[in-house]
């Protein structure tokens, strides 16, 4: 059975930016706020809605840091389910368009 | 230690400008009789050149930017310059009296995703709003736009700045924001105008009111904890900073100009002639404000207040050094534990006198002049 395809965004009511190597992330409607460590933030500033997670955690984080390809995809699919909790990024089996304020 | 503080810290440590307060403008449609601003327009920056100052910020690395003025709706670009904020991913604070904001407006700010509006409320009685406004009505406008703000799901904090005129009216305003469901702050803070007129200290609250001001659970949680005498300093005290006034924030003015803080008229260079970081980076005066360590002040160095006064450097810097006291945190480290502080002392007063309106020379916010 073929895996199935996820795309993920930015939500647009985030606010970011990176601040030595790590990306804070906080979001406007209820303040939460994040900071992500440099494999989660290659996630994040990848999650232009129009590339597959899998290929996101091929070519941004299996490339740039020493993982196991099975569990870089688990972990990504955890903290991609734990971000969309929150609101910070947009999850769907379709490519999305990149939300703008 | 929250991880806000943490960050905080991290970028304080690492010299990056977390923070940015941006006045847009000085023109406002109000004349608040305490305003320390010139409301005339001296050349702003257009559009373009706060969109570019945006990128600059945005690639300086920092995170909160808060928009104030004057009345930032005086600018019929300021939904702009918020979108084109919102699109670096700034996390956008905006400060206003809110009178020009209706429910299209409201609807717009929230669409911008913008973090939090804070408002001028003086009073909760109109007629004493009004008066301290000069604009009549503005009252009920700020009011009725807190409601079209609130009806969106807008985080609001209403801004109560106490003065003579209005020093007993703090509990209506905290009762009113609870109607409204917004949040309340409070500022006995009066800065002298930017034409170096002192007039408007006039208007502080006298020492005694501040003392049952720091006494009222209300305002301030724990009153025990909040009044206790100050600890002895510890060498890590010594060896700490003011404030982030140039360490991780700093204030840029409509003109371009950039300073330490909003508070602190230390002209430090003029983004239409350097770029932001430069001006961050390498700003002789930017350097002195963060080479300033407690150990190094010349009487607050010695006070037993040093620890836990909110001591502003920029106020001190009013008063005509930057490493001097200033008076009014004097004040308010003295009314708050009943403990004299070294500057007191010096000048042999057991305790401040009656008005602290001091001898500052005439430092101003203004233009900085820029080639043609």
């Amino acid at each position: 059975m073929p895996e199935a395809c996820i795309y993920i965004a930015r939500s647009s009511a985030i606010a970011a930016r990176a601040l030595a190597g790590e990306m804070m992330v906080m979001n406007s409607a209820d303040s939460t706020f994040f900071t992500l460590n440099p494999v989660a933030t290659a996630i994040f500033q990848a999650a232009d809605g129009r590339t597959p997670l899998r290929d996101i955690v091929r070519d941004r984080v299996c490339e740039q840091f020493d993982v196991d390809p099975e569990q870089a995809q688990a972990d990504a699919e955890q903290f991609v389910s734990e971000l969309s909790s929150h609101g910070i990024l947009l999850v769907s089996s379709q490519p999305l368009a990149p939300e703008t304020p | 230690m929250s991880l806000m503080t943490e960050v905080g810290q991290k970028a304080f440590d690492l010299g990056v400008p977390l923070a940015v307060h941006m006045d847009v403008t000085y023109r406002c449609n109000e004349r608040c009789v305490h305003c320390y601003l010139d409301h005339d327009d001296h050349g702003e920056m257009t559009t373009a050149e706060i969109k570019d100052v945006l990128d600059q910020l945005a690639e300086a690395g920092v995170f909160f930017i808060t928009f104030s003025g004057g009345e930032v709706l005086m600018r019929r670009d300021f939904f702009e310059i918020v979108e084109y904020a919102r699109r670096l991913m700034f996390n956008v604070k905006i400060k206003t009296n809110a009178v020009m904001i209706h429910e299209e407006e409201a609807r717009r700010i929230r669409e911008l995703g913008v973090d939090t509006i804070q408002i001028s409320v003086y009073s909760h009685r109109p007629e004493v709003h009004d008066a301290i406004t000069k604009l009549p009505h503005s009252f009920e406008r700020t009011v009725k736009a807190i409601r079209f703000l609130r009806e969106q799901g807008l985080r609001v904090t209403i801004a109560n700045v106490l003065m003579t005129v209005n020093s007993s009216d703090h509990s209506g305003v905290q009762e009113l924001a609870a109607e409204l469901g917004v949040q309340y702050t409070l500022d006995p803070t009066i800065t002298p105008m930017m034409d170096g007129d002192m007039s408007v200290l006039s208007l502080r609250i006298p020492g005694e009111e501040l003392r049952e001001i720091f006494r009222n659970p209300a305002l301030v949680g724990n009153e025990e904890e909040f009044c206790a005498p100050p600890k002895p300093p510890s060498e890590e005290d010594l060896e700490g900073y003011s404030c982030s006034a140039g360490h991780s924030f700093c204030y840029i003015s409509p003109y371009g100009d950039v300073f330490p803080c909003v508070q602190f008229p230390l002209p430090t260079g003029n983004i239409r002639q350097q770029k932001f970081l430069d001006i961050w980076n390498f700003s002789p005066q930017m350097n002195e404000v963060r080479s300033i360590q407690a150990k190094n002040l010349t009487v607050c160095s010695s006070c037993s207040h040093v620890s836990s006064c909110t001591r502003c450097p920029g106020l001190a810097y009013m008063e005509g050094s930057m490493r001097g006291p200033s008076t009014a945190d004097c004040e308010k480290s003295f009314y708050r534990t009943g403990v004299p502080t070294a500057n007191m002392l010096r000048q042999g007063l057991s305790k401040p006198r009656t008005m602290a309106i001091n001898t500052a020379p005439l430092i101003q916010i203004r233009p900085i002049a820029v080639p043609a």
